[in-house]
């Protein structure tokens, strides 16, 4: 190999690359910081995976009593607050961290300390969250949390409480790592990197923070007034003195709706790495896939009332919100096509990640086109609050967002890790998981269009409900088998998989031009990019690789314990509102002391 | 020539897959008493009108689907990697086509665009007559029934006439409910302190089921309703039997000021003395009944159904279960056992009571 790898001793920080519990604890390396999210949100994500069998379990059959009502409610509400807070989204905030400083050519994130502090935050959140299911139940008003079923009168158990508190913790460690990474990528791309050169999954990571930073404010509003009417008893949702339950329909969803977004554009940014790389083509249209983006995102600020057709909001409303919704149809297309004339005429080797970016592909588009339908208000007051709809969010995030996820996993792990992934039990994994998904989801569209509704903890037999419920049973069991195949994969790839070379796939963007896995440091030089695509261009390849030679002394942020004391603090605090002053005053000290020791920590 | 072949065996794979993929929904059309919930069982205008807007969506939707996938399985088997493939050449971009692409997907749209619109201002359009006003309340499970014209309060099954207008008026006691049956037409949410209104001419008589669409807490799935289309002569004998004063003493509607006289109106036919039922009235008064149910002039509690008619429903608790004597029976034993979350509580009744109880309630024709 051409490249050398820089050694410690050029280097003027702490050396970072120790082992041992302390070190991961203290770590602010991005790429360890980027594992830690990606395993814990993988944990989450089994745990809703469970959540998701025990409910497809009591739905095989009418009239079943495998559990009750109200732990149906409670299953069916942490399902899709964990999929969307603790497994999704920090899925993609691991590739965020691990992958934007190799993309953009920096040795970490702009704030490396407040990425730390963003993953414990998270990390505690996720266990906050979770202590209700010990502490009188778990949240059991769906993850949308409807005003005023959620009002003291109606919810006077605690898990409403776990479910606000637990949903604003996670919020701050959204918005703190979603300013990390903007101003990481406005201020810290490589000299030459301009705007139009990032890498599309830099762009995608970019408008996905914007949208977390102007959508996460909207929910903590809502979440601030459903506490202030649980805690103190004010009337911000209470219909009996006057106020409009809507209020929180329309807060919410107009932090919803983006937040689809933030789920789906970093798979659409993934896919856009994925596609090319196998295809040994450039991403056809690049810009053109750019602005879609950008548009989506933008576009997703006004369509939120589509989640509200069956409210009644006049014809002229309904009629607004369909075509703007409708319109977001043709950013998505173009991008579509756009990925169809990447692999077109090009030279495909279809390795296991190629195998779920074109998934994606597949089975993003038969969620965007049952999306399309129910865009339509009239159409939409048949299908909304049906299984349709869950048939549909599941296309789009099982079928768009985890297998561009899962794309991800399989093409960087290799970066990652040094070792190369089993290519025949990927394979497995990605056919198992495909045929069970389709098993699993698409009688959904027909059990809904027969008139199901969701979240409903039985129904009744004669129905013509029964025979589509348990084939969705079944394929539920043939994900959770994929999964189980891609486990054993992961977990013998890491030991024992075939080492990885730089450049396994001969990609094109910078971080291929490291060492797998890349030192603490990234880059010994900061590289000088020359073109998009660096690596497939001769002058440019010849510049990116000279990233390796050592040419002076490396500046790294040193290690800190503050992030996670700061952390558990604000998580401590927070918790206070269920657990009360004991636990409060703690928590407030803890963070005090913790951001107070963070501010004036010497940074050498 | 030899990427061709397998392009159309391709091809014909896909338009297999899309007739197959299709099939459910036709039958899902066909076979109706299988699915009697179904949203592609149109019984009214307002249901038609949608389900015309809904089968251009799906062939659209079926329509892009096919083509995308097509295009995707074309270039999985026409580009995969082969030892002689050459490399590719390294397009960038085609502006061009960037703009058909633009263009072909906006004019879908205008297709669909425009019948949405109409079909938005059609269907909540104010109706072009009133023949029938029905003011629908959604309690946490069950659903409530007035007809504020005719006097009558029922509940869990709502009857109309066919071939009539009707007008409903949507509200709730508690949380958000969405009233909806497929077979008329689309939902419509119950939100606090807000009127909502639809209305649907239903043009087929039968019997179509329903429930509540807006998650409302543990017994959500279990606020289901029936919607009896009638004959406008059957509508009219039921209107006639649901004004009638409830058996064992009462009060007919007009007489709702005049309370005295209905009690004297019950005093004249009294249920036969001694008789089970008569036990069974005796207890619903001095038992916890009587604070939740209303018996047209003899108990007026608002917080459960209407029981002055009780025994013509087919149906009870959020039409949950049979009105059979032994399907009450074990209702009265343990409502929240029956049904969770059920909002009467259990009364500790001994079975000697429940059996009186029955007997009245089976006698409230």
């Amino acid at each position: 190999m051409a490249s050398t790898t820089a050694t410690a001793s050029a280097v003027h920080a702490t050396p970072r690359s120790e082992s041992g519990l302390w070190s991961w604890i203290t770590t602010v390396d991005h790429k360890r910081i980027g594992a830690l999210y990606g395993v814990t949100a993988f944990i989450l994500f089994l745990v809703g995976g469970v959540e998701a069998l025990v409910i497809r379990l009591q739905l095989a059959q009418p009239g079943n009593h495998f559990i009750s009502p109200d732990v149906y409610n409670q299953m069916f509400t942490m399902h899709g607050t964990t999929m969307v807070f603790l497994a999704v989204m920090p899925l993609s905030a691991s590739f965020f961290n691990y992958l934007i400083p190799l993309m953009i050519g920096a040795r970490d994130v702009a704030f490396p300390r407040l990425n730390a502090f963003s993953y414990w935050v998270f990390l505690f959140g996720a266990i906050f969250l979770h202590v209700s299911f010990l502490h009188g139940g778990a949240p059991n008003v769906g993850w949308f949390g409807y005003a005023n079923l959620t009002s003291r009168e109606f919810s006077p158990g605690q898990g409403v409480d776990f479910w606000a508190i637990g949903l604003q913790i996670l919020g701050v460690a959204s918005l703190a790592a979603a300013f990390n990474f903007i101003v990481t990528i406005i201020n810290m791309r490589a000299p030459g990197m301009g705007f139009m050169r990032m890498p599309p999954f830099v762009w995608m990571t970019l408008v996905t923070s914007f949208l977390i930073i102007l959508a996460f404010p909207v929910i903590t509003v809502a979440l601030v007034f459903l506490l202030f009417d649980r805690f103190t008893g004010t009337n911000f949702f209470v219909p009996a003195a006057g106020a409009d339950p809507l209020l929180w329909q329309h807060l919410f969803w107009l932090f919803g709706h983006p937040e689809v977004y933030i789920l789906i554009l970093p798979a659409m940014g993934i896919i856009s790495e994925v596609l090319p790389a196998f295809s040994r083509k450039p991403l056809f249209g690049y810009p053109v896939v750019v602005y879609s983006g950008i548009f989506i995102g933008f576009m997703g600020w006004g369509v939120w009332s589509h989640h509200m057709f069956a409210v009644g909001l006049g014809p002229l409303a309904d009629s607004f919100f369909a075509l703007t919704t409708m319109l977001i149809a043709i950013p998505t297309g173009v991008k579509i096509f756009n990925w169809l004339a990447t692999i077109w005429g090009g030279k495909l080797r279809f390795t296991t990640a190629m195998h779920f970016a074109l998934g994606f592909i597949a089975l993003f588009t038969m969620g965007g086109l049952s999306g399309f339908m129910h865009a339509s208000p009239p159409a939409d007051l048949q299908q909304t609050d049906t299984y349709f709809v869950v048939a549909h969010i599941h296309y789009v995030l099982f079928g768009g967002s985890l297998m561009g996820i899962f794309a991800g996993i399989y093409y960087w792990f290799p970066k990652m890790t040094g070792r190369l992934m089993d290519e025949r039990l990927g394979k497995l994994h990605f056919w198992l998981m495909v045929i069970a998904m389709n098993v699993t989801f698409f009688p959904m569209h027909f059990v809904g269009l027969l008139g199901m509704p969701r979240r409903v903890y039985t129904y009744a037999p004669h129905m013509g409900f029964d025979w589509m419920n348990l084939t969705s049973t079944v394929g539920a069991f043939g994900i959770a088998v994929g999964l189980l195949v891609f486990m054993w994969n992961w977990w013998t790839s890491l030991r024992h998989g075939r080492p990885a070379g730089n450049d396994p796939w001969g990609g094109a963007s910078l971080e291929w031009a490291l060492p797998s896995p890349p030192p603490p440091w990234n880059f010994a030089t900061i590289p000088v990019v020359k073109s998009i695509d660096p690596l497939w261009h001769r002058e440019s390849r010849a510049a990116a690789l000279a990233a390796n030679q050592p040419s002076g002394p490396i500046h790294m942020p040193p290690r800190s314990h503050w992030p996670i004391v700061s952390a558990l603090g604000a998580t401590l605090l927070m918790s206070g509102m269920i657990f009360g002053w004991v636990v409060g005053i703690p928590g407030l000290a803890l963070t005090l002391v913790g951001i107070y020791a963070w501010a004036f920590e010497p940074c050498t | 020539m030899v990427a061709r072949r397998p392009t159309r065996t391709v091809l014909r794979l896909v338009a297999g897959l899309a007739t197959a993929a299709l099939l459910p929904a036709v039958l899902a059309g066909c076979a109706r008493n299988e699915f009697p919930q179904s949203t592609f069982n149109p019984r009214s205008d307002i249901a038609s009108m949608i389900q015309s807007l809904n089968l251009q969506l799906i062939f659209w939707a079926v329509l892009i689907f096919i083509v995308v996938q097509t295009l995707l399985i074309i270039a999985i088997v026409k580009f995969r990697a082969r030892p002689d493939s050459p490399e590719p050449k390294p397009v960038h971009g085609n502006t061009a086509l960037e703009i058909a692409w633009t263009i072909a997907p906006a004019i879908i749209l205008a297709f669909v665009a425009v019948p949405t619109v109409l079909t938005i201002f059609k269907t909540q359009a104010k109706p072009a007559r009133t023949d029938l006003v029905v003011k629908v309340v959604g309690h946490q499970w069950w659903w409530e029934f007035q007809y504020p014209g005719l006097g009558i309060v029922t509940a869990n099954e709502m009857h109309v006439p066919v071939g009539r207008t009707i007008v409903v008026d949507i509200a709730t006691a508690d949380v958000i409910h969405s009233f909806w049956f497929p077979a008329m037409g689309g939902k419509r949410d119950a939100v606090p302190g807000r009127a909502s209104r639809i209305w649907f001419t239903p043009d087929t008589v039968g019997v179509f089921p329903g429930q509540c669409a807006e998650f409302c807490g543990l017994s959500h799935a279990n606020m289901r309703m029936k919607l009896m289309v009638d004959t406008p002569a059957a509508f009219a004998d039921w209107v006639e039997l649901q004004r009638r004063p409830p058996a064992g003493g009462g009060a007919a509607p007009e007489s709702t000021a005049a309370v005295a006289a209905a009690m004297a109106f019950a005093e004249a036919t009294p249920l036969p003395a001694g008789s089970l039922a008569a036990r069974g009235k005796e207890i619903f008064s001095q038992s916890a009944c009587i604070g939740c149910h209303s018996i047209r002039g003899f108990s007026a509690g608002v917080l459960g159904p209407d029981l002055t008619h009780f025994a013509s429903r087919t149906t009870f608790a959020g039409s949950l279960f049979e009105n059979t004597p032994d399907n009450l029976a074990r209702w009265l034993t343990d409502p929240t056992g029956r049904k969770p979350g059920a909002l009467m509580p259990n009364l500790g009744l001994t079975p000697e009571q429940v059996n009186a109880l029955v007997a009245y309630l089976v006698s409230l024709k």
